[in-house]
């Protein structure tokens, strides 16, 4: 009985999980092919395929999708954090409304994030909501364009994952003695020094923990900027789905896939570790 | 005691956050064809909405899809939970746990790919699961579900001591018996919650359906998908609304069921 | 007669560090022994072995005469009381103290009787509809006191049953249980490592150190005629004195610059020798067991003053200073001191 449960599960997520990983690297290293399914393994005689990785190295425009997507997860994680940091501190402190306040943040995570990005275009949208007040207040009369922009795809961005950064900061925050500022002020510090020199040190592994937590999934991110950014926001999500579903080029999809992993391999390892840490 | 500016940054981004959905909802009674746009009170898109076939059926398939695998998930996670946090050591739970925490970290369109690729795989090699549709939705979803019921039960457990089931044996429980009468009841909260959240990320998935769904299993969310590529709707609109009451209901009942566990 | 539990030659090693080093021990029916240690001294790990859940790698534990090697915890006439006292949250506590019961398959009138007499027994009426969170901790303490109980174990097995209550209720607890022991009638093991709990409480001290047991016996013996340093220091914090044995048995101690010369002559070997505190009086005795110092350091501690004495070679002595026999000294008087012969302990290892 003991043995069946740790089986079941663990023979579940071998095929599943660890399997299906297995053959996205095979993958990577076949060739792509005329039929169903429409790629021929590296054992089916014509060896491996170096190509789709050298492609990746090679051709600017895959080499842009993956630092394009880097770079926007790293804007995206940097920008809630500048929200959150503030948010979880303020709602650590707010004593009896502290579990409604973060009721209010997290519960947009249940709201399901195609809702949320579905309000964004409805408010960015040329005869939409934010147009309707600039054209009010009389600033312009024709409209901005704001959807579709890299502006608007990082808004909704961060929309979706400020809730993942601001539950760590918040559980740091809480576990902070406020007695230490006041200790800081009496020695001197002004309170913003005693902010700066005290409270935020000690939310450093809580501050690198809400960055990996928003950075890792951010770096995959296909709907949003499919939804709201510009065509040329080809981040690495937006090129797999392209690969996979339009040029039917699995190999390639896979390398992409394969190329995404080993750059996000540090950054998950880092953030287990703090996980365990805490 | 809480500074100005800590406080006004909370608002802020709670405004940011509640804001968009707030104005969504409040549009979705508006009678204006375009979304976004006050005509008056009406209830139309609601109408509208209850006559659109195709996403009627859409939502009917993922609420069955995100059921079976929040069940599955369920059963498999909340056995993969107890077995981490009370097994002790045992070969291969180093490997147990990796693969539980796999699907948390990993990007989306990774596992959709994996996963796809798998079925491809599976079905030449013992013709199961055939094609792509539903069944494997589930299987995926499933597959999701368990990483975060597995982490839910395992941090309850964890938060126990080992000491009430060490109570139990010695006041004359069996092994089986203790699991039966402590253990489960204990597990019980974050069984529930594990489901509820596993039935959320069904619902909420795009990107792992999009790979493994084919022609045959449009869910709910990649048919909302497809709608907003096109822009906003007052549909849409309405749709949303319905969702997000489903949501807050079932946010509201994880934290009855979380407290009373405590 | 054989003793209610016996255990022999137990030895349980994590690793390369032995929690139970070949600890044998006897508990007669109805005794009350206080199990006591510092963390890590295997106290609890013995708790454990005898409840079931270590097994000793070697060694046995009899019960009445039967061997418990390879019966499973829920098997074993013996009840322990949890340190965290481990109530089942999900449960009442009238569903906390039948659960014992409902395993052992007894019919539902008996379980509500003897139920209803555990509860009137730890003084819990009115509470057997409350969930263990809103009950305090005293009250928690009882509630698992009763569940053990009311299983009536042969031996009951406490793990710092009042550890987790403060001063007040601790001094209270601790005679209640003591009366509830003697009404039951079983065989009682507390682990505990507060040394003046044991002593109050216990009918007879087992001391641990580093899963070896170093010394057993009544509190009164235990703490006059400590066998080894390490129990000297531990109960009540005695002086130690380690100096050369003189042929004649006494010890000569160049850091206090005298000769302490014990009742009957130090056995070979021994270099070291406990002094209590409470033993040594400021009044000069014979010319051995006698000497000069300095006050250093004056302490009131209401009932006594601790006095801290500079010795003329050097050591600093503990001497209590009783308030009858009127104000200590002031810091820095010369004062001689001296203390009777049987005070003086000898010390092995």
């Amino acid at each position: 009985m003991r043995i069946a449960l740790r089986l079941i599960p663990g023979l579940w997520l071998a095929l599943l999980v660890a399997a299906p990983l297995a053959l996205v690297g095979v993958m990577a290293l076949s060739w792509q092919a005329e039929g169903v399914p429409p790629y021929s393994p590296p054992w089916a005689g014509e060896g491996t395929n170096p190509e789709n990785l050298r492609l990746l190295a090679e051709d600017p425009y895959y080499r842009d999708s993956l630092g394009q997507s880097l770079l926007v997860a790293a804007l995206t994680a940097a920008l809630c954090l500048l929200l959150a940091i503030p948010m979880g501190i303020a709602i650590a402190r707010a004593g009896k409304w502290r579990n409604a306040l973060l009721g209010a943040v997290l519960l947009p995570f249940w709201t399901g994030f195609l809702i949320r990005i579905g309000a964004w275009i409805g408010l960015l949208r040329d005869e939409g909501w934010i147009n309707a007040i600039i054209r009010g207040l009389g600033w312009t009369d024709q409209p901005l364009h704001l959807l579709y922009t890299h502006g608007a795809m990082l808004v909704g961005m961060v929309h979706a994952y400020l809730p993942f950064a601001v539950l760590p900061l918040f559980a740091a925050a809480t576990r902070l003695d406020p007695l230490l500022e006041q200790a800081a002020e009496d020695l001197g510090a002004t309170p913003g020094r005693a902010f700066l020199t005290i409270t935020l040190p000690q939310l450093l592994p809580a501050l690198a923990a809400a960055f990996l937590l928003v950075f890792i999934p951010a770096a995959g991110e296909y709907v949003i900027p499919e939804l709201l950014g510009p065509p040329n926001a080809t981040l690495v999500g937006r090129v797999l789905f392209q690969e996979f579903f339009q040029s039917r080029d699995w190999p390639v999809a896979s390398a992409l896939a394969v190329a995404l992993l080993v750059l996000l391999i540090g950054p998950i390892i880092l953030f287990q570790r703090l996980g365990r840490a805490a | 005691m809480t500074p100005r500016w800590l406080r006004a940054a909370l608002w802020a981004g709670l405004a940011f956050l509640w804001l968009p959905v707030a104005l969504l909802v409040a549009y979705a009674f508006s009678a204006d064809p375009v979304p976004f746009r006050w005509g008056g009170f009406s209830l139309r898109w609601f109408s509208a909405l209850a006559g659109n076939d195709r996403l009627l059926e859409a939502a009917w398939l993922s609420l069955r899809i995100a059921a079976g695998a929040a069940t599955l998930a369920v059963l498999l996670g909340g056995a993969t939970g107890w077995v981490l946090a009370r097994h002790g050591p045992f070969a291969g739970r180093a490997a147990l746990g990796a693969l539980a925490g796999a699907p948390l970290v990993l990007p989306e369109v990774v596992t959709g790919l994996s996963l796809l690729l798998a079925f491809v795989a599976l079905e030449a090699a013992i013709g199961w699961p055939a094609g792509r549709g539903a069944l494997t939705v589930l299987l995926a979803h499933a597959t999701l579900g368990t990483a975060y019921v597995a982490v839910v039960v395992q941090s309850r457990l964890a938060s126990r001591d080992r000491d009430l089931e060490e109570a139990a044996q010695d006041l004359g429980a069996s092994p089986a018996a203790a699991f039966l009468t402590v253990t489960l009841p204990l597990m019980l909260p974050a069984l529930a919650a594990g489901w509820l959240l596993a039935f959320t990320l069904s619902l909420d998935d795009v990107v792992l359906a999009s790979f493994t769904s084919g022609p045959a299993g449009t869910t709910l969310p990649v048919a909302l998908f497809s709608m907003l590529r096109l822009g906003m709707t007052p549909e849409v609109n309405a749709l949303a609304t319905l969702l997000l009451a489903a949501a807050g209901l079932a946010l509201a009942l994880i934290g009855l069921l979380l407290r009373r566990g405590d | 007669m054989t003793a209610r539990l016996s255990l022999r030659g137990l030895t349980r090693r994590f690793g390369s560090v032995a929690a139970l080093d070949g600890v044998s021990l006897d508990v007669p029916a109805g005794e009350f022994l206080a199990l006591l240690g510092g963390s890590g001294s295997g106290k609890s790990t013995l708790l454990r072995v005898v409840a079931g859940f270590e097994v000793a790698d070697s060694g046995t534990v009899h019960l009445d005469g039967t061997d418990l090697s390879g019966v499973p915890p829920h098997r074993r006439p013996v009840n322990m009381m949890f340190q965290s006292y481990a109530l089942f949250p999900h449960m009442t506590v009238a569903a906390n103290i039948a659960y014992g019961l409902r395993r052992e398959g007894r019919p539902r009138a008996e379980i509500a009787d003897r139920v209803a007499q555990a509860v009137a027994m730890l003084r819990l009426e009115g509470m057997e509809a409350r969930r263990p969170h809103a009950l305090s901790g005293g009250q928690r303490q009882r509630v698992a006191l009763a569940r053990a109980l009311v299983k009536r174990p042969r031996l009951l097995l406490l793990d710092e049953p009042l550890g987790a209550l403060d001063a007040n209720l601790r001094e209270r607890t601790g005679f209640e249980l003591r009366a509830i022991q003697r009404e039951s009638g079983a065989a009682l093991i507390m682990v505990t490592h507060d040394q003046a709990e044991a002593l109050a409480l216990a009918d007879r001290v087992a001391v641990m150190d580093h899963g070896r047991l170093v010394q057993q016996g009544a509190p009164r013996e235990v703490y006059d005629r400590p066998a080894t340093r390490f129990v000297a220091e531990f109960l009540g914090a005695a002086n130690v004195l380690e100096g050369r044995r003189t042929p004649d048995g006494a010890l000569e101690c160049p850091a206090a610059a005298c000769t302490l010369r014990p009742a009957a002559p130090l056995p070979e070997g021994v270099t070291a020798v406990a002094l209590r505190p409470e033993r040594i009086r400021l009044a000069p005795a014979k010319d051995d067991n006698s000497a000069a110092g300095t006050v250093a350091e004056a302490a009131f501690r209401g009932e006594s003053s601790l006095l801290l004495i500079r010795l003329a070679g050097g050591a600093l002595l503990r001497v209590s200073h009783a308030e009858e026999d009127g104000a200590p000294p002031e810091r820095g008087t010369p004062v001689r001191v001296g203390w009777d012969a049987d005070a003086v302990v000898p010390l092995h290892g």
